[in-house]
């Protein structure tokens, strides 16, 4: 199914929003943390198009391409639009140090600050950093209550993911909001460059196409031009979805599905695994979302990547001899989340019964990624904590940190052995959620406030352990987390998880572009109907703009600390593996 | 508001010589569209291949139309979360029925439940109109209120 329309639709709004230019914009942004020898086109635009003769550019007071490389070049009317526009792409800063840009024109001066930064002598063989999408502090330690247990105020035990032994917390404002989305904080992670909602690898300019935008080079693309590294990309949401996008992809719309395809055929990250499998179909093909015949499937293979599509064929692709590059698309949507994978047997685990678990995807792409001698970067996301939490789907989404902390236990493994790999958990922006309570069965009433247990009537949840396993056994206990959401749709609920398919709170509504409750749980035994708090045009429950909680260990890591910006995630791995070496 | 909404739809709509009428259409459910839903594709099911060309009568919701006034809109199984043509992350489900009325005509509310008969169409078409691909659809179509 082609997404034409919907490519119209937001390009039109998103033009519609564009403020009046006022003053030269000049790319990358004040401000930009730059590292020394990566690749980023330079623009700056010129409202009232001015002739080429009345502008002025200079770096330090040189020509631009005295100091980035290349020949200007300029256009009066970019795109046929009221802007002139003068690009430098692919440009590239090789020595440290502030750059101050100049860009002139009829009187006026526009003036940003860039810092190009170097790195010392590479120091981590590897990088693995994990997204955990969405997940936020009650994400965690609902995680570890369910995962370890708690009595009488003590864990069971730790989870991997906070027995590291440094720690941050982290802001994921863009350029453009205080609230940001998953492609433009994972830009920030990627590139060291903060952009804007919807955006990835690119400053998001005034051009009309949306693959036209000025762009930056991300650390896959980086680690395998100057370390000759590998790169994985493994996630449980669809491969072209934002956070993996986000390892090679430079488009100002994350929607750009078919096109982010091309983009990681072309990046060629050695181990690929997710779902989303339609965007890779030609459309010819029942079940294809592409608009074209190309058959990525295909084109994948002939460039020797072994194609899969269950667990089993996963992990015996991966004892093949001479098994390097791996394409592993398990669903046509998201994989299911591992409590409906594991214990209820609901969403479309029907049709894939044999899809994978997130460790299962990291142990085999550690094994594969390890035969380049040069070392690798694996990026690994539980992209589902934060979908789950969109549709306020309390146990899903805590499984799915639970899933996050057992894939990071093999990397963590794996990394203890030569000391040799920095290991980076991190959110990419958090949810407004919380811990409130217990919701408890055995409180007289009905509704979930009457069975609300606050405070000293907030006694310890009990989920049944499984022999051998992260996971508890069930999530169908008489008291439960109380997990509370800070931003909602209209929606009914009655303080019962989710037990057949996932949630859906809330469902377009009559008026246009409108959502109102999903009546289908308006009748559930003690269901309340809640108004929402959120603009009716949202359907879901939104990010928050809170900072969220970085771990880490292994070379570099030490880097971490207090609060950063989440640009300085991608500066502590360009340092670990030494980028741009004295 | 809906029924007055509805009757003008259905008022748009006359029935026309060669349209399906609901009385001659078999039954089919967004169940029984296919026999295998897979990575690599989906396979229609047998008794939807051998309906190809006939009248049939399907139940769904109506997803948001792009416009209010249009001959062509989406019908999905369950009530649509999101909206593609608003949002420009969301995404449709694989299963959805195209269906295109016989002429331009006011769209019943987002979210209805709609009973809708006409004429099957089988494997990938491009509309002309809006570049949307698809491989089910309807055509020639006419809705009742389910």
């Amino acid at each position: 199914m082609t997404r034409t329309i919907a490519v119209c639709l937001t390009a039109l709004s998103m033009f519609a929003a564009a403020p009046v230019v006022q003053a030269q914009t000049i790319y990358p942004l004040t401000r930009a943390e730059i590292l020394a020898g990566s690749k980023f086109d330079f623009k700056v635009e010129f409202p009232a198009s001015p002739p080429e003769a009345d502008v002025t550019v200079t770096i330090n007071g040189q020509p631009p391409g005295a100091v980035l490389g290349g020949q200007s070049r300029y256009s009066a009317n970019e795109d046929g639009m009221d802007h002139g526009a003068l690009w430098i792409k692919g440009a590239i800063i090789p020595t440290p140090g502030v750059y101050t840009v100049q860009a002139t024109a009829a009187g006026k001066t526009a003036e940003v600050r860039w810092e190009v930064f170097g790195t010392p002598a590479r120091r981590a063989k590897n990088v693995i950093l994990f997204i955990g999408d969405g997940m936020s502090v009650a994400h965690r330690t609902a995680a570890r209550i369910m995962s370890k247990g708690i009595v009488e105020g003590r864990y069971g035990g730790e989870l991997a993911i906070d027995d590291m032994p440094h720690m941050a917390l982290v802001s994921t404002s863009g350029t453009d909001s205080v609230v940001t989305d998953s492609a433009n904080a994972m830009t920030a992670y990627t590139t060291g460059h903060k952009s804007c909602v919807n955006a990835l690898g690119v400053y998001c300019a005034r051009n009309k196409a949306s693959l036209d935008h000025p762009k930056v080079e991300t650390i896959a693309e980086l680690v395998k031009r100057k370390n000759g590294m590998a790169v994985g990309v493994v996630t449980n949401t669809e491969i072209e979805d934002a956070t993996p996008a986000g390892m090679v992809a430079h488009t100002r719309r994350r929607a750009d599905f078919n096109d982010i395809v091309k983009m990681f055929l072309d990046a060629a990250p050695e181990v690929m695994m997710g779902g989303g499998s339609p965007n890779f179909l030609p459309k010819s093909t029942n079940g294809s979302k592409r608009t074209d015949g190309e058959d990525y499937i295909a084109k994948f293979t002939a460039a020797g990547y072994r194609f899969v599509s269950t667990a089993t064929d996963m992990k015996s692709a991966a004892a093949e001899p001479g098994a390097a590059k791996l394409l592993g698309l398990f669903n046509t949507e998201n994989i299911d989340g591992a409590l409906d994978r594991l214990v209820l047997k609901k969403g479309s685990v029907g049709r894939f019964p044999d899809q994978p678990e997130l460790a299962d995807q990291v142990r085999v792409a550690i094994e594969l990624l390890t035969k380049s001698p040069n070392g690798f970067v694996l990026m690994v996301e539980s992209g589902r904590i934060d979908k789950y939490t969109h549709t306020m789907d309390p146990e899903r989404a805590i499984f799915d940190t639970i899933m996050l902390d057992e894939a990071v236990k093999v990397a963590k493994a794996f990394a203890e052995k030569a000391n040799d790999t920095l290991v980076i958990v991190v959110p990419d922006h958090a949810h407004s959620v919380a811990i409130i309570g217990t919701q408890d069965d055995d409180l007289p009433g009905q509704t979930p406030r009457e069975k609300l247990g606050i405070y000293e009537k907030s006694a310890f949840p009990r989920y049944p352990r499984a022999e051998g396993s992260a996971y508890p056994s069930s999530v169908d206990v008489p008291r439960r987390i109380a997990f509370a959401f800070g931003s909602y749709p209209d929606h009914c609920e009655n303080g019962k998880p989710y037990l057949d398919d996932p949630n859906v709170p809330a469902v377009a509504g009559e008026a246009k572009g409108t959502f109102i409750a999903n009546e289908k749980y308006c009748d559930r035994p003690g269901a309340v109907r809640i108004t929402g708090n959120l603009p009716a045009s949202a359907p879901q429950a939104v990010h928050a703009a809170d900072d969220v909680v970085l771990t880490a260990m292994g070379p570099g890591a030490e880097l971490f600390r207090g609060r950063i910006d989440n640009t300085r995630v991608f500066r502590v791995m360009a340092t670990a593996l030494g980028l741009a070496p004295p | 508001m809906t029924g007055v909404l509805t009757r003008r739809l259905l008022l748009a709509l006359p029935l026309l010589p060669g349209a399906a009428r609901a009385g001659d259409a078999a039954g089919i459910t967004f169940d029984g569209l296919y026999e295998s839903f897979g990575v690599t594709g989906l396979v229609f099911a047998a008794r939807l291949k051998a309906l190809a060309g006939s009248p049939v009568a399907i139940t769904g919701f109506l997803a948001p139309p792009l416009k209010a006034e249009s001959r062509f809109f989406v019908l999905t199984r369950e009530p649509l979360a999101i909206c593609p043509f608003c949002q420009s992350d969301a995404d449709w489900p694989l299963d959805i029925v195209v269906v295109t009325l016989r002429r331009a005509a006011s769209m019943p509310p987002a979210g209805a439940r709609l009973m809708v008969t006409g004429r099957l169409g089988l494997g990938g078409w491009t509309d002309p109109e809006t570049g949307f691909v698809s491989q089910i659809r309807i055509t020639d179509a006419q809705l009742a209120r389910a």
